[in-house]
């Protein structure tokens, strides 16, 4: 009996209290900068393609709504995605494909705001998700720390890589 | 020919009624939301206000089905039994010093008659609507207002042995020197858990119990008959408040604690204290749980029923004695 009585006092006191209510179309809610809403594929701090089609987020994705085709740069020899393509009326924002991203270049933004009046607008291409930026992570490039050869980098020339062994003069 | 003017009440208080039921049911609305943190219908014209007109356009051009496997005649009455008995019993509620449809010498009676025939369109709309939530709806309702009635007719006896009559006027007039609330506490209380339990507002709704019973003994209705029943239960609502104002806490009486209250209107006394209870009643439901139905019969027989009994026995000795 006297929690019931609590209670309503509690309730009451409600009445001078801070509605939580964010009136959303008039004014927008706070998105935390991890929020996991749209996705984007980012670029290295020089400006090229962090994607290498490694295939890891389609993997991981759980409602399969990732497709990518891997090819290679005739110049350099630099892995790309042939295309890249997501389909966001599948897309549940679960944030899988950028934990399993080895490059750090499939990223989730704060944006929400996805609607379309046709179904096939869900469907973004490459030139939809790729910005001009490297989103979270601004200084890491995932060539100038891999071991892979590419044109202007040979073994041994990334970052806190050590020069390959010569495994002849190994020999006792 | 003698035209009694007082019949010229009957439409507004009709029709006031009733758009008042439909305000309050966004103002409930706004208040839960208010309660819970956020903010309820604000959308629809100034505060929401509208939101009120908006149902009522939606709730009269929604499809008004008939369930081809329930009972027709009695499906199609039952709303109005609800609606009408409780319409009828405002004919008593004093408004003001002459303010009132009429002032009958049984008016208490005459109330306690009218919420005594509102369950009768309870439990045909959940007989007749031939469907187990419905019938287990309304089963449910036949008992709590059988139980509840008996002992809100005995918590009122206490009133009426105070103001030596069953007049609702006579009641008001004779609470000039104390409101009854303060000799009558127990009486207070018995009526206003027996008014909720009427009205079958939250924490007793249990014949609607939306978890249990989908919408309990209305799971059939739809379009303005469904109004109807909403509109009995906020009428109900309204009307207990108004009764619990008119018998405790001296109606249309300013109170006499505070200075220069009787510049202000009797009306608006009435009104103000009305709101009141109304909201009192909003506050519960926000606030209690339901009881479990086994509850809610032990909370009315083993405790209400005595107590109010034992109300009623010291009450009659108490003025017994100081008559002689």
């Amino acid at each position: 009996m006297w929690s019931q009585l609590r209670t309503i006092w509690t309730v009451f006191q409600h009445t001078f209290m801070r509605n939580e209510t964010v009136e959303y179309p008039d004014e927008m809610p706070y998105a935390a900068p991890r929020y996991r809403g749209r996705i984007i594929l980012t670029r290295d701090p020089d400006g090229e393609e962090r994607c290498v089609a490694c295939n890891l987020c389609a993997v991981a994705c759980p409602v399969d709504c990732i497709a990518l085709q891997k090819t290679e740069r005739e110049e350099d020899g630099r892995w790309y995605p042939e295309f890249f393509r997501i389909n966001f009326s599948r897309c549940i924002m679960c944030g899988m494909c950028e934990e399993a991203c080895p490059t750090y270049a499939i990223q989730l933004t704060p944006d929400f705001e996805l609607c379309e009046f046709n179904r096939d607008s869900m469907v973004y291409e490459k030139e939809h998700l790729l910005i001009n930026g490297p989103g979270k992570y601004p200084d890491y490039s995932f060539w100038g720390v891999a071991g892979k050869t590419i044109e202007g980098k040979d073994k041994g020339e990334a970052l806190n890589e050590a020069p390959p062994t010569d495994h002849r003069s190994l020999l006792p | 020919m003698i035209v009694d003017w007082s019949y010229i009440l009957i439409l507004p208080v009709a029709v006031g009624a009733l758009v008042f039921a439909l305000v309050l049911v966004w103002w409930e609305r706004r208040l839960l939301g208010w309660w819970q943190d956020r903010l309820g219908p604000n959308r629809v014209g100034p505060f929401g206000v509208l939101q009120a007109l908006a149902d009522a356009v939606k709730l009269f051009t929604k499809e008004d089905w008939l369930p081809p496997f329930g009972d027709r005649a009695f499906f199609i009455m039952a709303p109005a039994i609800v609606a009408g008995s409780m319409l009828m019993a405002y004919v008593i509620i004093p408004f003001g010093p002459d303010l009132y449809i009429t002032d009958s010498n049984i008016a208490v009676l005459f109330f306690l008659a009218m919420s005594s025939l509102a369950v009768y369109g309870v439990l045909l709309a959940g007989l007749s609507s031939n469907n187990k939530y419905a019938m287990l709806g309304g089963l449910r309702a036949a008992a709590q207002m059988v139980t509840y009635e008996v002992f809100m007719g005995l918590s009122l006896m206490g009133v009426v042995i105070h103001a030596g009559s069953f007049s609702l006027v006579a009641i008001v007039e004779s609470q000039q020197g104390m409101w009854y609330i303060f000799p009558q506490c127990v009486g207070f209380l018995i009526f206003f858990l027996a008014g909720l339990a009427e009205s079958h507002r939250l924490p007793f709704d249990l014949p609607e119990a939306e978890h249990e019973l989908t919408a309990g003994f209305h799971t059939e209705y739809s379009g303005m008959k469904f109004a109807l029943i909403m509109a009995g239960e906020y009428l109900a609502m309204v009307l207990t408040s108004a009764l619990v104002v008119t018998l405790f806490f001296g109606g249309w009486l300013a109170p006499t604690f505070l200075p220069g209250a009787e510049y202000i209107p009797p009306v608006v006394w009435f009104g103000l204290k009305t709101a009141v209870f109304i909201h009192l009643f909003v506050l519960l439901r926000a606030a209690i749980p339901r009881p479990r139905y086994d509850q809610l019969m032990s909370l009315g027989w083993k405790i209400l029923l005595p107590l109010s009994l034992l109300n009623l026995l010291v009450t009659g000795a108490a003025s017994l004695w100081l008559e002689h």
